[in-house]
């Protein structure tokens, strides 16, 4: 019994295990923050290759806890990110003070997302979500030196808050109509009541709100502006992920009772989603508040995915994550470097980025054209197959909205790519010299935007251990 | 033989470009490359041939299928038949002379050469493809190359050409993406050679056949879809403009014309819409080229024109004018490309496209004036050329339509062959005749690359011109098998 909880946490454990680690690396003796940083991508590499050796299924503390293939994967693929980050945030962090603490509280947050994943039972599910938000909001304040930075902090804590007061109410009612927090019961007690209903909408909202999605975004543009890169990038690939994953699952796996009533909200969600990610994304010039918005967008095609309530449907979400990993970290990777070593955030900055740093050139524009969903990288399937799994319930007017939005998106992200190869700048950013393991995260970025889109083994393998409804 | 060698060997090409160091390796490399494409595809077509005379009555040879995605049914499928040949032809022929011209790019020259190599991989892909998904997918993937070739290489105001060709080429591809999700869900494969097989019902044709057409449409300039073309072309760089007419325009053709036939009934209920747009398109076209004074957009907007009568010929649905659109594709392919190559050749000595500012080029650069020459004759449709052949052929097709609207439009088509003569005669009489500047006078001409190219192109225009009977041969059963299908479904209803 005991040796099997530790099979099936194992990941969780090797986490807080990590996280002890760091804790001794602080009160140890002083280190040189490179030799920290390396011994903590070691460890995060070791972290991640663990991962992927064998999965079981089964649940844990009165099934409270619950793990099978699919969580395993899904937990992969945030371990795998929280690496790619790490070492994308090098230039950055060499010359930082509170190096340990800023790991300390992106682990714990990581920490929490497991749990959420793989929660059988609100209550853990609450506990997950407000232990991987309450770390965030204290990452975000990590540019100790700058004013935005705490706005965005205080920005992010606020409206977490809000949103967990939100989704706790939620909660709240269903507990209180149907007795029980249990995923399994409560899927037999779900019905029309106007009062589950409600609770109901109240917990969508608290999801949308995490997901940052329309109407409930408000607060994403300006936290990823002020927040480091580093943070920025977790907030948008990692934390959004994990948030989509729980999502998913229990929409699938409790709510199948009013399967045609969220299907109805999805679609609107979706739809407003789009919309306003697309506008906004057009006028931005910060390339932080520029990602922000697209990534808003992107999850409105996420959330077309998810409509589709299938087997597909569960699929290409975690396919489309998967690749919108390696994009937008890659994108991320890039901006990062340049904001820690030339100081540059904006778009306009990047005018005439080519002439100067080729590379990085190259890497930010596969990156976009992956994001903008353009054959032959990755992000072509993972919007198609999206929406394709949309346009099973026959729903061709959001797929025409969707592919004419793709359009839009289309325009903004060759916007930048313009402005890198074709604008001239009297002072464009000088040549940079990226460290060699953040060009080594970049290479591993492009190498999974090229293989996960092409070799048709990545989809396959996770269409095979997907749940539809 | 193994078609997906046809993909492969561009792939090889834009591989070693990418890894060599200078403009003369690289173009080496191209050009290597390129001509063993060229090799590839006349292979091909001497193998196709010897089945044919065989007696293989296979619709498609060299097929082959592999699985590409299993859960959702989208396979790796390709095979050709006398259309997607004679197309694959063009563009080997289109790439070859396209690198030979490109021979002294110095910007960014190896960029230039793997986009170049690139493009021409995608259109490969999409002639052999015969899974919906995967023609989509070469379809897009040619979309790129075009951006950047166009907006870091051009002239002009060219991030704008850049831009708006994109932006509509991806709504073109938005559309088609949309008619391919409900071709999808209604006969759950997106296998061309099995949809035709099972068809697909009346109702969901009529719903997404304008979806396909048009998004294929907006990729063959057809009206009012078409304002992507004059300043894409005109900004371009003289290969990428050759490229993007001889070879990228033509995927819009193709595409319409295969689902056309994937689609026959709804193909046929809105004949009268495409031949509508088709005929405003070619005398709209021609008309608007009258008013140009740029050599870059006369042969940009003729080239609206032309394709005009693609769209025309595929929409008279019948053997002959469906034979003729794609002669015309064949044709106008070579004979585009030929042109642009001959106006790069002008602009690179003199630095200007303004038909005023030029004049009695021929004293200077006899060898440039004779490929321009020969071009515009093509183009006005001069018996001996290919575009007689082509033009005659759709003609003789769409007047086999009785019905009173559809000859009307025929007229007015031929008729805009008389706008096509004043506005080439014109061009040609004023660069080529007449006096020359003295700062024109001393100028080089051709270099052996550019005859080379210019030399390759004219073959292709003049074997179609002189002996119609050989392209014939190559793409009659293909459209006769078409037609055979279309009104097997027309009279089923």
């Amino acid at each position: 019994m005991s040796s099997t909880i530790f099979i099936l946490l194992r990941q969780e454990l090797l986490l807080s295990l990590l996280i002890f680690l760091l804790l001794f690396i602080k009160i140890g003796k002083e280190r040189s923050n490179e030799s920290i940083l390396n011994i903590i991508n070691v460890l995060l590499f070791i972290n991640l290759a663990a991962g992927l050796f064998g999965s079981s299924e089964g649940g844990a503390f009165n099934g409270m806890f619950t793990s099978n293939a699919f969580i395993v994967l899904e937990k992969n693929i945030l371990n795998l990110a929280m690496l790619l980050i790490s070492m994308q945030s090098y230039a950055w962090l060499k010359n930082h003070k509170q190096l340990a603490e800023f790991y300390l509280l992106l682990f714990t947050s990581l920490l929490g997302m497991f749990f959420m994943i793989s929660s059988g039972n609100l209550l853990m599910f609450y506990l997950g979500l407000e232990m991987s938000t309450i770390p965030l909001a204290a990452a975000a304040n990590f540019d100790l030196a700058k004013r935005k930075s705490s706005e965005a902090a205080m920005k992010l804590i606020l409206s977490s808050a809000f949103s967990s007061g939100i989704l706790l109410m939620g909660i709240s009612f269903l507990y209180g109509t149907s007795g029980t927090l249990s995923f399994d019961i409560l899927t037999a007690h779900i019905s029309n009541n106007p009062m589950q209903l409600f609770g109901f909408i109240l917990l969508v909202s608290g999801f949308a709100f995490k997901i940052s999605a329309v109407p409930f975004h408000l607060w994403t543009a300006d936290v990823y502006e002020g927040s480091p890169v580093a943070v920025t990038a977790f907030l948008s690939v990692v934390s959004k992920a994990a948030v989509l994953f729980t999502f998913t699952s229990i929409l699938y796996k409790v709510f199948t009772p009013i399967a045609t009533l969220w299907y109805s909200v999805l679609v609107v969600l979706s739809i407003a989603t789009i919309l306003i990610g697309n506008l906004f994304a057009l006028r931005q010039d910060n390339f932080k508040r520029f990602l922000a918005f697209s990534s808003i967008a992107q999850v409105g095609f996420i959330l077309i995915g998810i409509s589709g309530s299938s087997q597909a449907g569960s699929a290409s979400l975690v396919y489309f994550v998967l690749i919108y990993v390696f994009s937008n970290l890659a994108a991320f990777g890039v901006v990062s470097v340049v904001s820690a070593l030339a100081g540059k955030e904006n778009i306009s900055d990047f005018k005439g980025f080519y002439k100067t740093n080729p590379f990085l050139s190259w890497v930010l524009t596969i990156a976009l054209f992956s994001l903008a969903g353009v054959p032959p990288t990755a992000g072509f399937f993972g919007k198609l197959f999206l929406m394709m799994a949309g346009a099973a319930k026959d729903n061709y007017g959001l797929i025409i909205f969707a592919s004419l939005n793709m359009v839009v998106s289309f325009y903004y992200y060759l916007k930048v790519v313009k402005a890198i190869f074709m604008e001239e700048n009297e002072t464009p950013i000088q040549k940079l010299s990226i460290p060699k393991i953040t060009q080594l995260a970049m290479y591993i970025c492009i190498a999974g935007i090229i293989i996960t889109g092409l070799a048709s083994l990545v989809y396959d393998y996770i269409y095979s251990l997907s749940i539809g409804i | 033989m193994n078609l997906s060698l046809l993909i492969l060997l561009p792939l090889l090409t834009a591989l070693l470009i990418l890894m060599s160091k200078q403009l003369a390796q690289i173009r080496v490399i191209g050009l290597v490359g390129s001509l063993a494409q060229l090799g590839t595809a006349g292979w091909l077509l001497k193998l196709y041939m010897d089945q044919r005379a065989a007696g293989n009555t296979a619709t498609h040879l060299f097929e082959s299928n592999t699985v590409w995605f299993k859960a959702l049914n989208i396979n790796y499928h390709i095979g050709i038949d006398g259309i997607s040949l004679a197309m694959i032809l063009l563009t080997s022929l289109i790439v070859v002379a396209g690198i030979l011209v490109s021979w002294t790019m110095e910007k960014l020259s190896k960029e230039y050469f793997f986009l170049l190599v690139l493009l021409s991989m995608g259109a490969y892909g999409f002639f052999i493809s015969l899974d919906l998904f995967t023609l989509f997918f070469f379809l897009e993937v040619a979309v790129i190359p075009k951006f950047l070739l166009i907006g870091i290489w051009g002239s002009g105001k060219k991030e704008n050409s850049a831009m708006k060709l994109a932006l509509m080429l991806m709504a073109g591809s938005a559309l088609v993406f949309v008619g391919l999700m409900g071709i999808y869900y209604n006969t759950h494969t997106f296998d061309m050679v099995e949809i035709g097989r099972m068809g697909i019902s009346l109702g969901v044709q009529k719903f997404f056949f304008p979806f396909v057409f048009l998004g294929f449409g907006i990729f063959a300039a057809l009206f009012p879809f078409h304002t992507w073309v004059p300043d894409g072309h005109a900004s371009a760089p003289t290969a990428a403009s050759m490229f993007l007419a001889g070879i990228s325009m033509k995927l819009g053709g193709y595409g319409c014309l295969r689902m056309a036939a994937l689609m026959p009934d709804a193909a046929h209920s809105y004949s009268w819409i495409i031949i509508l747009l088709a005929t405003i398109a070619i005398i709209y076209g021609a008309f608007a080229t009258m008013m140009q004074t740029d050599l870059k957009y006369i042969n940009a907007y003729s080239s609206i024109s032309h394709c005009g009568f693609v769209i025309l010929g595929i929409g008279m649905l019948n053997k002959t004018s469906i034979n003729g659109a794609v002669i015309q594709m064949v044709s106008h392919g070579l004979m585009t490309a030929l042109f642009f190559a001959a106006i790069g050749m002008i602009y690179s000595r003199t630095h200007t496209r303004m038909v005023a500012q030029l004049g009695g080029l021929l004293k200077a650069m006899p060898f440039i004036s004779t490929v321009f020459v020969i071009a515009g004759l093509c183009s006005l449709g001069l018996p001996g050329f290919s575009g007689f052949v082509a033009e005659m052929t759709v003609f003789m097709g769409s007047w086999q339509n009785p019905d009173g609207v559809y000859r009307l439009a025929t007229v007015i088509s031929a008729a805009s062959i008389v706008v096509t003569a004043v506005y080439i005669l014109r061009a040609t009489g004023k660069t080529i005749m007449g006096p020359i500047s003295n700062e024109h006078a001393l100028l080089p001409d051709a270099t052996w690359n550019e005859k080379l190219a210019a030399g390759l192109l004219i073959v292709g225009i003049l074997i179609i011109g002189l002996a119609p009977f050989l392209i014939n041969q190559l793409i009659m059963p293909t459209t006769d098998f078409l037609m055979i299908n279309i009104d097997k479904a027309l009279t089923l209803k």
